[in-house]
């Protein structure tokens, strides 16, 4: 029976010919992720384990990215500890601020992940590295933990979805809006244990930075890992970051798909996600006239080179709302001196946003932008649930970086293309 | 083991951020975090909640980020088991790894109201309502999972397979 992409880099990682949607297998790592809210609950299990090594100094990451540049002491404390750890175990993907950025932006960025590869992390957005051809999923402290001491992880295998690209998206649509779509359209347990595999002649006119926004998102659909299939773009990606080998997937001509969903690029609409579920999408034409407080533009969703040049295509040369505080957040250090070299940065700051380092910050309701009661954001971020952006009366209404800019500029939800 | 408690009844897709807000998150101290557990869902449930008691709720419990934060502040709360309907796959693997019982049965989900008192036996899967004097039967969990469970959970595996 014929394997898909997802499952040929499981069979190959646990030393068999084939594998089976259902079960269960114990599989090789070449990547275990941390940061620094997951990291220091895997070291405290990694040393219930009675583990004194880690299995592979250079197959480790740990990325200070969430609370950090450090909002209070005890999140301090929790970098300390992180900090502690890598040094003692000299992991060589150790990144602290000044180096670190978004880490799903990063790793990719940095070359540390690549096709083929088998990818945890302890940050449920682990499964950005589809994008690339991968199979990485998020995970818990604990399964951190026992990755880091034995390189290994147990997994049901996946059975998985097609979801079949069509046609070519019109200016304002991007990868955010493909993956908001399909969430609304199968639901945030629509895809719950299984792959989502990408397909489809309009994947010839998705950027790697698309594709990484719509591998990131699966999981809010519930989804183990997303994929897409290795191309030019792919290639010309890794090609000068990635200085390793790497091994190109193929799902078979015979695999088996429990489902399959088309979804057409040319018709596709500017997709918004209102509180306070990611499935609740609607398109830009049936949002209405909802008034707003603050923009956030960034997150290992949306913080990559061409989410901030679609923001400051919108924002060049116009004033954001006196009544909408707007902050933007490049997810790594080289995108942020991207931003100054192609005179985003400047843009930004003329346009009355805020410009600030990487981090998660507001995305999960940590810091650089918390909500009061009552207040509503438009956030080109990842989830929209109960309190997340801080007060539980108040809302995040999810978007891509031209919507979320062009809704700065009104104070109210809006249509870029009516700017 | 069998456990008791009254039930605390939640709907579908409870996701991560109101199990545990992530502005708590600056701490992983499981009796710190206890007393923030379900605050945005349910202001009261610190208050209220005895050892023992039991979580039931929908589809998709656990969905979101994957803070093990989430299963720990339940367990630390003192409840003594989730039973739900799906569980989103991440917060199903980090209960199993930090041990903290969960059940799946769609029909004591239906059946089962706010405050009512069960009875759990983890060991044949039996949910019993001892206010409506009703019993469900949990789907047994896969063999390779049933195996890790006996171990005592994942930290015990490990450290085995490191020995």
């Amino acid at each position: 029976m014929g394997m898909t992409m997802t499952q040929k880099i499981i069979a190959a990682h646990c030393g068999r010919s084939s594998v089976e949607a259902g079960e269960f297998v114990e599989i090789d790592l070449d990547m275990v992720l941390g940061n620094d809210i997951t990291t220091p609950i895997a070291i405290r299990e990694f040393e219930k384990m009675g583990a004194k090594k880690v299995y592979d100094q250079n197959k480790i990451s740990i990325v200070l990215d969430h609370f950090t540049p450090n909002k209070d002491i005890k999140s301090a404390e929790q970098c300390k500890e992180s900090r502690i750890f890598a040094k003692k175990h000299q992991i060589k993907h150790f990144y602290d601020v000044g180096q670190m950025g978004v880490e799903h932006a990063l790793l990719p960025e940095k070359g540390i992940v690549a096709a083929g590869d088998t990818i945890i992390g302890a940050d449920s957005h682990t499964c950005t590295y589809g994008a690339l051809g991968a199979f990485s999923t998020g995970v818990g402290s604990t399964d951190m933990a026992a990755g880091m001491a034995r390189g290994k992880f147990w997994l049901r295998v996946p059975g998985a979805i097609k979801v079949k690209l069509t046609g070519k998206p019109s200016k304002y649509v991007c990868g955010k809006d493909v993956i908001l779509h399909l969430i609304g359209k199968i639901g945030v347990d629509g895809g719950l244990y299984k792959s989502l595999e990408f397909t489809g002649e309009g994947l010839n006119h998705l950027s790697m930075d698309d594709r990484f926004t719509i591998a990131n998102m699966v999981v809010e659909a519930g989804a183990k890992n997303g994929i897409f299939p290795i191309d030019e773009k792919t290639l010309q990606y890794m090609t000068g970051r990635v200085d390793r080998a790497w091994v190109v997937y193929e799902a078979d001509q015979d695999a088996v798909y429990e489902e399959e969903i088309e979804i057409n690029l040319t018709t596709l609409r500017p997709t918004i996600a209102f509180p306070h579920l990611p499935e609740n999408t609607r398109s830009i034409d049936d949002a209405g006239d909802v008034e707003i407080h603050q923009v956030v533009i960034g997150s290992c969703t949306n913080g990559r080179i061409e989410d901030m040049r679609a923001a400051a295509e919108i924002l060049k040369g116009r004033k954001v709302s006196l009544d909408v505080r707007t902050i933007i957040i490049p997810a790594t250090q080289e995108i942020y001196m991207q931003c100054i070299k192609e005179g985003l940065a400047e843009i930004f700051i003329e346009a009355g946003a805020v410009l600030s380092t990487p981090t998660c910050g507001p995305c999960l309701g940590g810091h650089m932008g918390i909500m009061a009661a009552g207040e509503r954001t438009v956030a080109t971020t990842n989830r929209n649930f109960v309190g997340r952006m801080g007060h539980v009366e108040s809302e995040v209404y999810l978007a891509s970086p031209s919507v979320a800019a062009a809704s700065a500029i009104t104070g109210k939800i809006t249509n870029p293309e009516t700017l | 083991m069998i456990v008791e408690g009254k039930v605390f009844k939640y709907g579908d897709s409870i996701d991560t951020d109101v199990i545990i807000p992530a502005r708590y998150l600056n701490t992983s101290d499981p009796k710190e975090l206890a007393r923030y557990c379900m605050e945005d869902i349910d202001a009261a449930f610190a208050k209220r909640v005895e050892k023992g008691d039991i979580i039931v709720a929908g589809n998709n419990f656990g969905c979101g980020s994957s803070r093990e934060h989430a299963p720990i502040a339940i367990k630390a709360s003192g409840i003594s088991c989730v039973i739900a309907k799906s569980y989103a796959r991440i917060f199903y693997r980090n209960a199993f790894n930090i041990g903290l019982p969960i059940l799946e049965c769609a029909e004591a989900v239906d059946r089962i109201d706010e405050g009512e008192q069960l009875q759990v036996d983890f060991e044949t899967g039996e949910i019993h309502n001892l206010t409506k004097n009703e019993k469900y039967k949990a789907q047994p969990f896969p063999e390779f999972i049933q195996k890790i469970i006996n171990f005592g959970g994942l930290v015990e595996y490990v450290k085995h397979s490191l020995e």
